[in-house]
């Protein structure tokens, strides 16, 4: 067995909440996630080479010079054949992906609500505010091609978009997650035990959780510590809360909140404040304001870790910035580009993190080798998805007094 | 099964912002998207073959004039017809929310970029 192939789909744990797949729904996956791999990896180093040989060239004779900012790679990029070509694969791919997780979860869409229904009403573990209105971030376009983003219900009170999203991602990341496609929750606990051990934070908040895959692995490598997951999204809280109840997991609780007003937190509530590939799919508005309430929330001592894509700085070459772009303009992440312009070390200390107590870090996804591959890192990274991410990081400083007590 | 729902159509729905053009000819877009499909559905059904060929030689046997001759109870063939109807929603994605966005037009995603970009 070649060591690098993505694992079956049927691989996946089964666990209750997940949409059940026919033989051909799950061979579809299969298909997606070798065709992702092939489009990212075999394909995508065309991109490189469609540059060198044309677009460089071509954009030198016309201006004189090299391209100044990643806008220009793309603009020459958006003409080559080459580019064009990959492109619409990896779109229609992502296209496909959605609609395979759509037939499979819409055709048992009953069973799936009702499940979550009958979780919901026994665990307790669900808190819905029907006040919470969606940000404008999350409804002006329908993020990763989902139809109805995290937040549409193709009826009242359904579970859709949560199903889908879980079962599909599998395809999208090329089985790079893990059995749970939790291998990014679980990346930041084994990073959280191996940098502070014996820490057992009492308060975890775990903002824009979605389906709660990143939350619950936190959760379950904490089992003493209460976590609270939040999200604007109740259909994909309906989901993760019945995913976690179904999973055995009874420290998390789901909460309807929005990250830019935390006011039903106290100051200095949580021991630990994190987020997982979220902050790109804010707003330059919304991405001080949520960073200013997770210091406000955070207790002395405590620790904020964001997991996102690392900056474009002046050493990211501009060819890199320009594919790390891609999911910006063609994966519906219109914040995307515009985030990883962000100076974060500078958008952390504007909301309270002097620069020396921040610390920036890179963690890699674990998954069980013994059923799932290596994750693809370094040249065959799938810019928008790999398994390997960059986490900013700070401990809030203890206070003067009880750091002498 | 879900009731009062035409779950086939509906999983179709397009995703809202406006889908990039990534051909001067908006044909070729099309057919990308009805290649793809059908590349995927010829790869599940090779895999389905192959269940069947593994299936067979772990001990059942099949006969070819069985395979001829088969003629679906009024159930199967609501099933068969309802597996058709989905297949043919898969393949045919591409035309079907290029009306749904001719009905529903979204504003370039340029202007989202932007927009989301300003403090």
């Amino acid at each position: 067995m070649t060591s690098d192939l993505p694992p079956a789909y049927t691989a996946l744990m089964r666990h209750p909440m997940m949409p059940r797949t026919s033989h051909d729904e799950a061979a579809r996956f299969n298909f997606l996630t070798h065709f992702n791999r092939y489009v990212s990896g075999t394909l995508g180093r065309g991109n490189q080479l469609a540059y060198d040989a044309r677009v460089l060239p071509a954009f030198r004779a016309e201006h004189g010079r090299d391209p100044q900012h990643r806008d220009e790679i793309r603009e020459g990029m958006n003409r080559d054949p080459f580019h064009r070509t990959w492109s619409a694969l990896k779109r229609n791919s992502m296209e496909m992906r959605q609609m395979n997780g759509r037939q499979a979860v819409l055709r048992q869409l009953d069973a799936l609500d009702a499940q979550a229904r009958q979780y919901n009403e026994h665990s307790g573990q669900l808190e819905l505010d029907s006040g919470i209105v969606q940000p404008e971030y999350q409804t002006c376009v329908d993020i990763h091609c989902q139809p109805g983003g995290y937040h549409g219900e193709e009826r009242p009170g359904d579970v859709t978009v949560g199903a889908n999203y879980d079962v599909g991602l599998f395809a999208t990341t090329g089985g790079a997650l893990g059995a749970l496609n939790d291998g990014g929750g679980q990346a930041v606990v084994a990073w959280a035990k191996a940098n502070r051990p014996g820490w057992s934070p009492g308060r975890i908040l775990d903002i824009g959780c979605t389906i709660g895959h990143n939350a619950v692995p936190i959760a379950q490598g904490y089992p003493d510590a209460e976590v609270t997951a939040i999200d604007t999204a109740a259909p994909s809280l309906r989901y993760g809360a019945a995913r976690a109840a179904g999973l055995g997991v009874r420290n998390i609780r789901f909460v309807q909140a929005n990250g830019e007003d935390l006011s039903r937190f106290a100051d200095d509530h949580f021991d630990w404040v994190q987020t997982t590939m979220f902050l790109h799919e804010l707003s330059a508005a919304s991405l001080p304001r949520i960073l200013r309430e997770a210091y406000r929330v955070l207790k002395p001592g405590g620790l904020m870790l964001h997991v996102e894509q690392p900056q474009y700085g002046p050493d990211m070459p501009l060819f890199e910035q320009f594919m790390r772009d891609w999911d910006a303009f063609n994966n519906n992440e219109p914040f995307w580009s515009a985030m990883h312009g962000v100076n974060m070390e500078q958008a952390m200390e504007e909301a309270g993190f002097d620069q020396a107590e921040q610390f920036s870090v890179g963690v890699r996804a674990v998954v069980d080798p013994s059923i799932f591959p290596p994750s693809p890192d370094g040249a065959s990274e799938d810019y928008g998805r790999a398994a390997i991410w960059n986490a900013y990081g700070a401990w809030k400083p203890a206070r003067a007094q009880e750091m002498a007590a | 099964m879900t009731e009062g729902r035409d779950w086939i159509e509906r999983s179709g729905a397009r995703a809202k912002g406006r889908r990039p053009a990534f051909f001067d000819e908006p044909a070729v877009d099309r057919l990308y998207s009805l290649t793809l499909a059908l590349a995927s559905e010829l790869s599940a059904t090779r895999e389905r073959l192959d269940t069947v060929e593994r299936l067979l030689e772990a001990g059942g046997s099949l006969r070819r004039e069985d395979v001829e001759a088969y003629a679906p109870d009024r159930a199967t063939g609501h099933e068969r017809g309802e597996a058709t109807r989905a297949y043919i929603a898969r393949i045919m994605r591409g035309f079907q929310q290029e009306v749904e966005a001719m009905e529903h037009p979204d504003p370039p995603i340029m202007d989202v970029v932007e927009a989301l970009t300003r403090p």
